[in-house]
């Protein structure tokens, strides 16, 4: 398209095996789609999960014909909320948007043929497949999976099956596939540092890049930071459970009536660790959606995005603060109460720059002409959520406010709006918008309408009663509300909300339907369905194997220039040198 | 070629319906979700200490603050969804601002950070502060599934703990030392009775896993941590009973680990410890 593309770098021959091409594929296109394949097949199990979760809190005693006994006991519903809160956090949150789509478009969007290290990026791909093969083994150990929650606190995940069912094999499954799941998410991390670091495009500054991509560089620096923290975290848990040390384990431990011999680990300690993963975590989760979200609502309100620079140093605050807070989980733990206060008011900060990510995304809305496609509804989702999810963050961030809220339906309420669904809104964005470069058909836009009412007044429904349960005293991982009298009452919200999630389920239906039906069966997309301004937009749909097809792009602008005046588009790729830019008389 | 037309229909100018249902559903979603507040649908018990009023205020101001917040900008997002769909329109070409930047930035600082910084009075009442030395001593001792409330008895000494004696099925579950005299007297109970108005501090412990001493009514949450005592107190101005419970996962009857914390006239607390010692 340009005349000015420069000569390929060099690139990996294409493959001609079905196994090379497909299984142990060096391409980050096909890598990207095994990763996003490999969220869909754990968010699709989370959901089962959750919504036997919801069932079991309405009817506690149903029989239910695929359980051994019939009937749920408290620590097979446990299992599911550590089972259903792991899947979605590791293997849904962090690897879709980050692996999976910034892997596909991270090259794309800054012009290169490939990740800088194409053979890292397969085994960093296949280590989360053999970590997500250990998870699912845990539900078939005996004693089944763990009940400790995805936060594992020890001592309860630390002395193994004397603490509970689960807490045996099932809890030692669990380490071992966190532990390779951080492995290949350091792998990950590095390779999108480098490859942002080094193969940019000539004129791709990093101030000319899209805001994704920039929501993919702090991931994956918070990852490379973060991961290495949980991962030595886990090898000392699993060395206090099966090798005698007490990291973690306290002296003078005794359960039901039986001393233990350990000596003078800290509980607390791991609190320490996980949530000095856990906190940035929360951010790994959501970052890639914020630059999704930023990057749709730019194109399709066909207008340049509101403060790029403001929105691109957010990241970067975000990303910085997101290391300083993780204390908030710890407020009612036993830290020091200074500590905690420290931790509060660098919280409420945190919310500064999401602050300003909301305010520049409505300045972005404003005064545009917004077209109503799929992935900018989810867009648009996306940032009502992030509105009703962040401002309750404002409530846990004070510890006195959290003394009342803390371990109630709040939190649950809190973070699955502005981490959970959120994060979801901008997976489903990301679908939608990518799909016809992907795969070069359209997905059915009724059919992702449909979608997106249903997903989001579901979300709604599901999450919204669950704040106002939260602040009258719902306590959150109960297996049944028969033993605590002041719990009843709440029941019917619970029903409400349980109907929601089963409706919301099964609308996800219609997307697996669009999504699969549309591989074969969508319309034929062009080049540039869109009408877009970034560089995958500049190339063939697909993408051949090298991307640019043995040319390469210089860019001469930045990412989101629509509606620029005196030009006959509404919109200017970043790859058109600025005399081929056709302009109005 | 003509499916692809097709695509570029739904891209360009719509209908006002897919806008004006998102406009509603936002709209409809802040009035149900101030009506639920405004109406308080769902009321938390009264707080019954001082403390815990002090708490209430700093969450009546911190929903305040989110709510007007809240309200703004999703009316405001659900204006910009319908104003600004496609007709047809020419979009403005602006890349931002930096005065609005610098004015939206610093007043969400202060907003954020000093909405923070208040609330340390009520955090420091709470934690800062440690209990009167003549407030009334309770160890607060959990294990799978359940909580023990030990008090001095009348020689107002602790005994010893010895973990080898720890043995709940032979009627000593914190493991008293049954060489030590000082504990001949501790009154060991289930449930937790304190006379109203007077301080108490808890000093909470744990056996095995981490639990946590949870009462609505006081708004004070807290670990129990092995390996830890952990002070907390209170003064309770209003006589009744309330549930206590476990807010944190600590295994399969996590859900049913509850006691009760009754709140009992002065005459009525001497009674109870007489009553106990015997």
């Amino acid at each position: 398209m340009s005349s000015h593309a420069h000569s390929a770098p060099h690139a990996m021959p294409a493959p001609t095996g079905f196994i090379s091409k497909w299984v142990f594929s060096l391409d980050h296109k096909v890598i990207g789609i095994q990763y996003f394949l490999l969220a869909l097949a754990a968010v699709c199990l989370g959901i089962v999960l959750s919504v036997l979760m919801r069932f079991h809190l309405v009817w506690p005693s149903a029989h239910l014909p695929f359980i051994t006994g019939g009937q749920m006991t408290p620590e097979q519903y446990l299992a599911l909320v550590t089972m259903h809160g792991t899947i979605m956090v590791f293997f849904v949150l962090t690897t879709a948007p980050q692996s999976g789509f910034g892997n596909y478009f991270l090259p794309i969007q800054i012009g290169a043929a490939d990740m800088a290290f194409p053979r890292l990026n397969m085994l960093s791909f296949w280590t989360t497949f053999l970590a997500f093969v250990a998870i699912i083994a845990a539900f078939f150990v005996p004693g089944g999976s763990p009940i400790s929650g995805w936060t594992a606190y020890p001592p309860l995940s630390g002395l193994g099956q004397v603490t509970g069912p689960g807490e045996g094999w099932g809890q030692t499954m669990w380490i071992v596939s966190i532990a390779l799941f951080c492995g290949a998410s350091l792998m990950g991390a590095l390779n999108f540092i480098a490859t942002i670091i080094d193969l940019r495009a000539p004129g791709m500054t990093l101030m000319r890049m899209p805001l994704t991509c920039w929501g993919w560089f702090v991931t994956a620096i918070l990852g490379l930071l973060a991961f290495g923290v949980l991962l030595a975290a886990g090898v000392l848990l699993l060395l206090d459970r099966s090798a005698g040390t007490s990291f973690f384990v306290p002296a003078s431990e005794v359960v039901t009536d039986t001393l233990l011999n350990h000596k003078g680990g800290s509980p607390i300690l791991w609190q320490h660790l996980f949530w000095f993963f856990g906190h940035p975590e929360v951010y790994i989760a959501i970052l890639p959606g914020m630059g999704v979200a930023s990057h749709l609502l730019s194109t399709f309100s066909r207008k340049p995005i509101y403060g790029y620079r403001a929105m691109a140093y957010a990241m970067c605050g975000i990303g910085f603060l997101g290391f300083m807070v993780w204390g908030h989980h710890m407020f009612i733990s036993g830290m020091s109460p200074y500590s905690g206060f420290a931790f509060s008011v660098l919280t409420m900060a945190i919310g500064v720059p999401s602050a300003i990510k909301t305010f520049n995304w409505l300045g972005t809305l404003w005064n545009g002409k917004i077209q109503f496609t799929s992935p900018m509804l989810f867009a648009l989702g996306f940032v009502s959520l992030f509105i009703s999810g962040g401002l309750s963050g404002l409530f846990l961030a004070q510890p006195a406010v959290d003394n009342r809220l803390h371990a109630t339906y709040y939190v649950v309420a809190h973070f699955h709006l502005v981490m959970g669904v959120a994060a979801i809104f901008g997976i489903f964005g990301a679908t939608y918008f990518w799909f016809p470069k992907m795969f070069g058909r359209m997905m059915s836009e009724p059919l992702g309408k449909l979608h997106f009412w249903i997903t989001f007044a579901g979300a709604y429904c599901i999450f919204m009663p669950m704040h106002f349960i939260g602040i009258a005293g719902a306590i959150r991982r109960y297996a049944d509300y028969t033993g605590v009298q002041y719990l009843a009452q709440f029941q019917p919200v619970h029903k409400f909300m349980t109907i929601a999630a089963f409706i919301t389920a099964a609308g996800q239906l219609i997307f697996l339907w669009n999504f699969f039906w549309s591989l074969k069966h969508g319309a034929k997309a062009s080049d540039n369905p869109w009408h877009a301004t970034t560089l995958e937009w500049s190339t063939a749909t697909p993408p051949p194997h090298d991307n640019f097809g043995g040319h390469y792009p210089s860019v001469y602008r930045g990412p989101y220039e629509f509606s620029v005046p005196g030009v006959t588009e509404d919109y200017v790729p970043q790859h058109l040198a600025p005399q081929e830019v056709p302009r109005s008389k | 070629m003509h499916r692809d037309l097709r695509i570029r229909d739904l891209r360009s100018k719509g209908s006002a319906a897919t806008p004006a249902l998102l406009a509603l559903l936002i709209t409809i979603m802040v009035v149900a979700t101030v009506y639920v507040f405004a109406a308080n649908l769902y009321p938390a018990p009264t707080a019954i200490t001082a403390i815990g009023e002090m708490i209430d205020r700093q969450y009546d101001m911190t929903l305040w603050v989110t709510g007007i917040v809240f309200i703004l900008s999703q009316l405001g997002l659900a204006y910009a969804i319908f104003r600004f769909r496609d007709r047809g329109q020419k979009a403005a070409f602006t890349r931002g601002n930096n005065t609005l930047e610098v004015i939206w930035t610093s007043a969400t600082i202060i907003l954020f950070v000093g909405l923070g910084l208040l609330g340390r009075k009520a955090w420091g009442e709470t934690r800062f502060t440690p209990a009167e030395p003549n407030a009334i001593q309770v160890e607060v001792t959990t294990n799978q599934f359940a909580f023990n409330f030990r008090y001095a008895g009348p020689d107002g000494k602790f005994g010893r703990i010895d973990t080898k004696q720890i043995s709940a099925s032979s009627g000593n579950p914190l493991g008293l030392d049954s060489n030590d005299p000082a504990g001949k007297d501790d009154i060991v109970v289930p449930t937790l009775t304190v006379p109203v108005n007077r301080q108490v501090e808890l000093v909470l412990h744990s056996q095995d896993v981490i639990h946590n001493f949870y009462v609505r009514e006081l708004r004070l949450q807290q670990d129990a941590v092995p390996g830890l005592a952990i002070p907390i107190h209170f003064t309770a101005t209003k006589i009744g009973q309330y549930e206590v419970v476990c807010t944190q996962l600590c295994g399969l009857g996590h859900y049913h680990m509850r006691s009760l914390l009754n709140v009992v006239s002065d005459e009525d607390y001497a009674a109870f410890l007489k009553a106990s010692a015997q």
